[in-house]
């Protein structure tokens, strides 16, 4: 048998971690999926459009009559006039950065009522535990759509109301995945180290329990973001978002559906760009889940 | 029906006149020749050029620790490679009874690979809980075995085999059995439902993965025995996988230790484990704990300059500061009962799982509790330690009863006991960097400002020998026995005088085992600690304890010096254990 020198404790300690020497981040395993890079590249060329179109607007997007480029349906311009001889491509860069601002927003306020609300849940236990998500119960039953037709009907269309609103009735299905995310954590031993040392509760559930819940959050945030976005262009096409004379793909929609044949691209370039950018962060929160699904994080 | 009746063979030993051959010539039944496994993202290999065979009638353990690569080689005895590993070079070749043409297990195709296994080929999972279906009534799961593999001609004889196997693993066979369902079962009789299962076909060759690894003892012992039997009475040839050198001198005809997945030792048992001839197996021996005391695990090492220096360097500071504490703590270290136990009862629910425990644990003394599963040795750890606050009885410390939650005790007595957990790959939080995690008690106990706080976690980490470079690294980077070393840091970092280890060795390899133990005692002899140390494995006693109180069912049967215990048990329960471990 050969004599093995030198076999020191470290030396067969370090032997173990051999394995985990090529560790990949999930940054880097959200990278290596090709529906990651299309979900990003699709993003970002819309949020592109959004956030520099209006800067290059080539006529004003129509806040007075005496911006208006032509007649109505007119062939001037990129794209032509709409019925109110407004420039479709102008109205068209200038659309879209309130939609993705507020849907951002909404899905913020969402996030952070939601995660609140779903630790607190999960680590309390007993009746708050029933308690929160049983009234979560009751708020997922009522139809988002219906809250917020509500809501703006009372409140009036305004910016904050939509924000609100979206992220209000995002909270309940962002708490439950909360919920059941830090259900998996609270069972470990750390928890019970931070109680141990009576770490107050507020602190544990920030520092100990949500940073191992980002995995399945950051899931969460890309999917209720698409469907912010979603709702709020609904809200402005239903005319209970922003209102005319602003320029938003919702309400351009809207507005131009009724000479669909006469100016198609007033209809189908905000369609378009409505589709890329949630089929985009679709795409996107599906890789984020690909790749945080195997980083067990207390796992050996 | 040219399947069937090849099936039909394959599940009787009918065809086998070459097997039969071999088996009266003692000649191999299955070897494994230069066999490569690599991972296939790095080509790096995982087992290199491993070189075995098995025989009939014979178990060979494969000896290693956590990953050295011995549940590979053992899969790849089923034609199983995990995915992310590849196959890079070798064979493992079966000579099967079935045909008279050996087996290629690496190039096989699925088909007729998923026909050997089961019959030719079987296998015994680490979890009985876990690999017994649930919802499957366990003379049926058996019973599905002969079924798939279309055991013997008609339903009447696949009953009776049923039966059979059933009385050779020596579980009653009667249809009120038959018809539990695995809860039902213990842990002991699950697992030799999982051996019934794999002797059910009359395999030629048997693979064990640590099959007793969470089973107490007694259980141990017993399943071990049903193993050697069924084994040797139908012609099995074993290949044994574990981490336990004292099972494998109970069980083992020739051992095989494994290092970094190659093949360091081979040799028949006795001579493995007297004569040790490769610098790793000497010293996978001498991590060991024996009964007896005799291999002093806990002295391997002597402390590094780094450590003595701390160690000194804060006697230093606290006589100068000559506080009333410090004069306090120097006059319990000396003599007298640091924490008592009294007639503590806690239930959970309707079943008690302590019933009236009384236990004192001497200053400066370590004391070992010793309890199987389900005895209530972390119910009692963890309600000394305050982390369960609805026991009756009460816990003092000094003479002074505790809170029972650690949220109302005071920062002194917060400070003064402190508890490590049993697995280091969940006490840490993987999400933030040693030093975040460890300053976590000196932060709620409020007492130093922010620097002196990292200069005590960086001194903690040097004292258990880790070094003051852990703490910007994460959990994520480091071995189980360098995370258990940071907890044992982080309970350190309050200077304790109490400290409850609760089977912090018992998820860790023996030679990281021995390690942990050995800083166990120096931190012990240097600081004067209080210790309870918690755990399963009796031959610890000697090695880290003075003293030793023994649980069985919410009850301390046994208490005293360690000699005393061991020697003279007064208790049924204790010698019953004694006469149970598995030793070299």
């Amino acid at each position: 048998m050969p004599q093995t020198d030198g076999l020191s404790a470290q030396e067969l300690m370090r032997s173990k971690d051999a394995g985990s020497e090529r560790r990949s981040t999930v940054l880097t395993r959200f990278w290596s999926q090709r529906q990651a890079k299309v979900g990003v590249i699709l993003t970002a060329i819309v949020v592109l459009f959004a956030f520099v179109g209006p800067f290059l607007l080539p006529w004003l997007t129509g806040y007075s009559a005496t911006e208006f480029a032509a007649r109505p349906f007119q062939s001037d311009g990129l794209f032509g006039t709409d019925n109110l001889g407004r420039d479709v491509w102008s109205r068209f860069l200038a659309g879209g950065l309130n939609l993705i601002i507020f849907s951002v927003l909404a899905t913020l306020v969402g996030l952070v009522l939601g995660i609140a609300f779903g630790m607190t849940a999960a680590y309390a236990g007993g009746w708050l535990d029933s308690l929160i998500m049983r009234a979560n119960d009751v708020l997922l039953a009522v139809p988002q759509l219906v809250v917020a037709l509500l809501a703006v009907t009372v409140l009036g269309p305004q910016p904050w109301v939509l924000v609100i609103v979206i992220g209000v009735t995002h909270a309940p299905r962002i708490a439950r995945v909360a919920r059941s995310a830090a259900l998996n954590v609270i069972n470990e031993d750390y928890i019970r180290a931070a109680e141990m040392y009576a770490m107050p509760r507020a602190r544990i559930l920030a520092r100990e329990i949500m940073p191992n819940i980002t995995g399945p959050m950051a899931v969460e945030a890309g999917l209720r973001l698409t469907y912010s976005i979603g709702a709020i262009a609904s809200l402005s096409f239903l005319g209970l978002g922003m209102q005319p004379p602003a320029a938003d793909w919702g309400l351009m929609i809207n507005e131009n559906r009724i000479a669909l044949s006469l100016e198609p691209a007033g209809v189908l370039l905000p369609v378009l760009a409505i589709a890329l950018l949630t089929i985009g962060t679709n795409l996107i929160a599906d890789s984020i889940a690909h790749a945080s699904a195997n980083t067990n994080a207390g796992g050996q | 029906m040219a399947k069937a009746r090849q099936q039909q063979t394959v599940s009787s030993r009918s065809g086998g006149t070459a097997w039969h051959a071999r088996v009266a010539g003692d000649e191999h039944i299955l070897e494994v020749d230069h066999l490569t496994i690599s991972a296939t993202a790095t080509g790096r290999p995982v087992v290199t050029d491993v070189n075995l065979d098995l025989k009939a009638r014979e178990i060979l353990a494969l000896v290693g620790e956590s990953g050295s690569g011995k549940t590979t080689v053992g899969l790849s005895i089923l034609g199983h490679i995990r995915s992310g590993l590849m196959h890079s070079g070798g064979t493992v070749t079966l000579y099967a009874s079935h045909s008279e043409e050996p087996a290629e297990m690496m190039s096989l195709d699925d088909a007729s690979r998923r026909h050997l296994l089961g019959t030719r080929v079987s296998y015994i999972p680490q979890d009985p809980a876990l690999s017994l279906n649930p919802g499957i009534r366990v003379g049926k799961q058996i019973r599905e075995v002969l079924d798939i593999h279309e055991y013997g001609s008609s339903d009447a004889e696949r009953a009776e085999r049923v039966r059979s196997v059933l009385r050779e693993v020596g579980l009653p066979d009667d249809d009120a059995y038959q018809r539990r369902w695995p809860h039902q079962l213990s842990g002991g009789q699950q697992q030799r439902i999982g051996i019934a299962m794999a002797f059910a076909m009359y395999p030629d060759v048997i693979v064990l993965d640590e099959p007793t690894t969470g089973l107490d003892v007694t259980t141990q012992e017993q399943v071990l025995e049903t193993i050697r039997e069924m084994t040797v009475t139908n012609n099995v040839a074993g290949l044994y996988i574990t981490h336990d050198l004292a099972v494998v001198s109970e069980i083992a005809d020739r051992v095989a230790v494994m290092l970094r997945g190659e093949i360091v030792e081979i040799g028949p048992t006795d001579q493995v484990l007297r004569q040790p001839q490769h610098e790793y197996t000497r010293r996978l021996l001498a991590a060991v704990p024996d009964l007896a005391g005799r291999n002093q695990i806990g002295k391997l090492h002597k402390m590094d300059a780094q450590t003595t220096e701390f160690l000194t360097g804060e006697i230093a500071v606290l006589s100068e500061e000559e506080t009333t504490r410090t004069a306090a703590r120097r006059a319990v270290t000396s003599e007298g009962v640091a924490l008592s136990v009294r007639d503590l009862s806690l239930a959970y629910g309707t079943t008690p799982v302590l019933r009236g425990v009384n236990l004192d644990i001497q200053a400066g003394e370590c004391t070992l509790l010793l309890g199987q599963s389900g005895s209530g040795k972390t119910t009692l750890a963890r309600s000394i330690a305050g982390l369960l606050g609805d026991y009756t009885g009460s816990v003092e410390y000094r003479g002074e009863a505790l809170a029972k939650s650690t949220r109302h005790r005071t920062r002194e007595q917060r400070g003064q006991i402190q508890y490590i957990f049993q697995s280091p790959f969940s006490s840490l939080n993987p999400r933030r960097t040693l030093g975040q995690s460890l300053r976590v008690p000196l932060e709620m106990s409020g007492e130093l400002s922010a620097s002196d706080q990292r200069a005590r976690v960086r001194d903690a980490l040097d004292a258990v020998q880790l070094g003051r470079q852990f703490y910007d690294r994460r959990p994520g980077d480091l071995s189980g026995g360098e995370r258990q070393r940071a907890a044992i840091a982080r309970a350190l970092v309050n200077t304790p005088s109490v400290l409850v280890c609760d089977e912090i060795t018992s998820a860790l390899d023996v030679s990281v085992q021995a390690s942990i133990i050995s800083l166990l005692h120096t931190l012990q002899s240097e600081r004067g600690l209080a210790m309870l140390f918690v755990t399963h494995n009796i031959a610890l006693a000697r090695h880290i304890a003075s003293r030793v109180a023994v649980l069985n069912k919410g009850v301390i049967v046994d208490d005293g010096p360690v000699d005393d215990v061991l020697d003279h048990p007064t208790h049924e329960y204790t010698r019953e254990l004694l006469a149970n471990i598995p030793t070299l």
